[in-house]
């Protein structure tokens, strides 16, 4: 096991929602504590899955595991270290700044920068303070910080009057105001993570082809900025057992041809591949199992619960009922499908004879090599994310950049890296296309998230006034919040799986949408087996593992919720143009 | 001795990189305080995401948000008194707030430096 052969001190496991990293690191910190050492595991998951796993309420303190000696964990949760700091900001000035100053002020401090650098102010405690972690050997992290925190902190303009005196201001440094005191801390927080004898950093994929993809991505940030002890967790790889069984043979296939074609930057990695499970990682049995191989006979699930079968695409785009114009948006966190699905959604209505706009973030032939017999009034465009952001950065280097310093200009050009840049631009090309959707349908798989569209009404509000300069909102951007809140012209399809966290992901953009007054249509459950007819032992426990999540999205998210099967093809996204990924019928 | 101080609304940063709407708008704005600054005036530019407290300590500023909400903001202030709310102003107007001397102002609003400074 590379994973557990001479481990650092700081183990830190990155990847993205729903590969495994909370199970993958428990069951480190598990046989670390049982190998004879004494073990603080920090897990910031909000679901509190953890909770779960250990059957013990957690703490934001350490908190001792009774079944595992020597292990002690706990919860930290950035989205509530993200609030305190808020209140932090905003508390002092609540009864002298009015209510509508307040709220503008809290919202510039909702976005996932503030999330993140609070998350990082939790890990720096605890990289940077002795005492609080000197009873340990090994802390473990189950989750990383970004590649773009880490710059921005590594930014001397980050630390200097810079802030806050400068005509180019701050950005997402805006958060780190008020901690400047904490500057030693966080330094030498980012200096351990790029000391390969202090700590790892476990990059943790499935055997799917975008994961890897991402992976990679992660994987040369992080090395650019120093960190480079990495560790690649290839987390459930199959091996079908019931020769029988059509969707096992399709769905080993699949992963052993991700395995084959792993992403170069990658492929080097000190590798440790787990399999499949047929179940949640549940306990500390099972938590102690999880690097054996899984069992040839697994136990047999006593009558296993037949989840319940939703209806399917076709069943959605029935009651879409939209007459001659509107907008599809399909939403989701990369890997669940969302394209596949707005393209799938677009076929369907152009065969009903609607004319379709579909805009798509993977590139246009490849969507249209995809379809099969793709009908006459479909049209595909696509926003292309790189290119948008390109541009963008050039436009605003070119203008903005031109007056800056040295350091200034290095600030401006982290800023232009964050995830809120990439989001802004493609929020412009976005709005250009949702302005086509009053002449005809448009389907469209990305979407601002509440926090941007927010942002936008703070923006827009302002400019009410300044409406009479030429130099103003264009009328896409202007009409676009009001048409996106108006339920008989916008549908939006939130997409997950039938696992814990992406739906709890799922669950986080619904709240975030909601903040800004929209609501979603429906839910789409991708990828599920329960449509499929499966023998292979692992894969039917799998299936009846599907019930508790498709429970949890019917009764708690959404009343309207449709299911569609997983497809080999499917998960492996629209990246091979040469694979029909649609269904004919 | 001539100030201008500019209370901007919570806005991710000044530089409009992350603002929905790129904003050459901005962008110029900023540039004209630079060059009012090369011309001698003091310039103070206060964020209300990121400090707060400027909009509190200052009566003037507390009133007038008080009374008009954040649609007040931007608010410019030029050697104590309100000059104008809730847009950003032109080169040219900004020149007038603050009594500079200027010879020529372009039609776009673009002053050389000699004849502001000279």
């Amino acid at each position: 096991m590379r994973l557990l052969q001479r481990p650092t001190r700081n183990l830190f496991f990155t990847g993205k929602g729903g590969v495994g990293k909370t199970s993958t690191s428990c069951a480190v910190a598990v046989a670390l504590a049982d190998s004879g050492k004494a073990v603080l595991l920090v897990s910031t998951d909000p679901a509190s899955n953890l909770d779960e796993i250990f059957d013990i309420a957690l703490k934001s303190s350490p908190t001792p595991i009774p079944a595992v000696t020597r292990l002690h964990a706990m919860n930290v949760d950035p989205e509530a270290a993200a609030i305190a700091y808020r209140e932090r900001v905003v508390g002092p000035y609540r009864n002298l700044l009015p209510a509508d100053a307040v709220a503008s002020i809290e919202e510039q401090l909702s976005g996932a920068c503030t999330v993140e650098i609070a998350a990082f102010d939790e890990f720096a405690k605890l990289l940077g303070d002795a005492n609080l972690t000197a009873a340990y050997d090994h802390i473990v992290f189950d989750t990383a910080p970004t590649g773009h925190t880490l710059r921005l902190l590594a930014l001397p303009a980050a630390w200097t009057e810079f802030i806050g005196t400068s005509a180019a201001g701050t950005s997402c440094l805006g958060p780190l105001q008020g901690m400047i005191e904490q500057r030693e801390l966080y330094l030498s927080a980012v200096q351990a993570l790029c000391d390969a004898s202090q700590t790892t950093m476990v990059l943790v994929s499935r055997p799917e082809m975008p994961a890897l993809e991402e992976a990679e991505r992660t994987s040369a940030e992080l090395a650019s900025i120093g960190v480079r002890n990495q560790l690649l967790v290839l987390n459930g790889m199959f091996e079908a057992q019931d020769p029988a069984d059509g969707v096992a043979a399709a769905m080993q296939r699949f992963a052993e041809q991700a395995v084959a074609d792993m992403p170069t930057g990658i492929a080097t990695l000190p590798r440790t591949t787990i399999p499949l499970k047929p179940a949640q990682v549940l306990g500390i049995e099972a938590l102690r199992g999880f690097f054996a191989p899984t069992q040839k006979t697994p136990t047999v699930v006593a009558s296993p619960a037949s989840p319940k079968r939703l209806p399917g695409l076709d069943a959605l785009v029935d009651e879409l009922q939209l007459d001659g114009g509107g907008l599809v948006m399909t939403m989701g966190k990369g890997g669940v499908g969302k394209t596949t699905i707005a393209a799938r959604i677009a076929v369907e209505l152009a065969r009903r004879g609607h004319s379709v706009h579909l805009t798509t973030t993977d590139p246009a032939a490849h969507i249209a090599a995809a379809v099969v017999d793709l009908p006459r009034n479909l049209t595909i465009g696509e926003i292309n994310p790189a290119l948008e952001v390109a541009r963008y950065r050039a436009e605003v280097m070119a203008t903005t950049g031109a007056k800056l310093d040295a350091s200034g200009l290095a600030l401006l050009q982290e800023d232009l890296s964050s995830p809120c840049t990439e989001e802004i631009a493609v929020f412009q090309a976005f709005a250009r296309t949702v302005a086509k959707a009053s002449n005809g349908i448009v389907v469209i798989d990305t979407a601002p998230t509440g926090h941007t569209i927010l942002l936008l009404d703070a923006a827009q509000s302002f400019h009410r006034e300044v409406m009479r300069q030429a130099k103003s909102v264009t009328d896409s951007v202007r009409n676009l919040l009001p048409r996106l809140r108006d339920p008989t012209f916008t549908r939006i399809v939130l997409c997950t799986l039938a696992e814990a966290t992406p739906v709890h992901e799922a669950a986080s953009l619904q709240a975030d949408l909601r903040r800004a007054a929209i609501e979603p249509y429906a839910w789409v459950i991708n990828q599920s087996l329960v449509p499929l007819k499966v023998s292979d032992p692992v894969l039917v426990a799998r299936r009846s593992q599907e019930s508790r999540y498709i429970d949890e999205v019917t009764c708690t998210h959404a009343r309207r919720v449709f299911m569609v099967a997983w497809q080999a093809t499917i998960a492996a996204g629209i990246t091979r143009p040469s694979a029909p990924i649609l269904e004919t019928a | 001795m001539n100030t201008i101080e500019i209370y901007d609304p919570a806005q991710c940063c000044a530089t409009g990189a992350c603002s929905p709407d790129a904003d050459d708008e901005l962008a110029q704005f900023a540039s004209s305080l630079e060059w009012l600054k090369e011309c001698g005036v003091s310039v103070s530019r206060y964020n209300l995401g990121h400090q707060p407290a400027a909009f509190v300590q200052n009566a003037m500023v507390k009133r007038t948000i008080g009374e008009d909400g954040v649609a007040c903001l931007p608010l410019i202030v030029a050697d104590g008194k309100v000059v104008s709310k809730g847009r950003y102003p032109s080169r040219s107007e900004l020149v007038a707030h603050v009594g500079l001397a200027v010879e020529t102002v372009g039609a776009t609003g673009t002053a050389t430096k000699k004849s502001c400074c000279g």
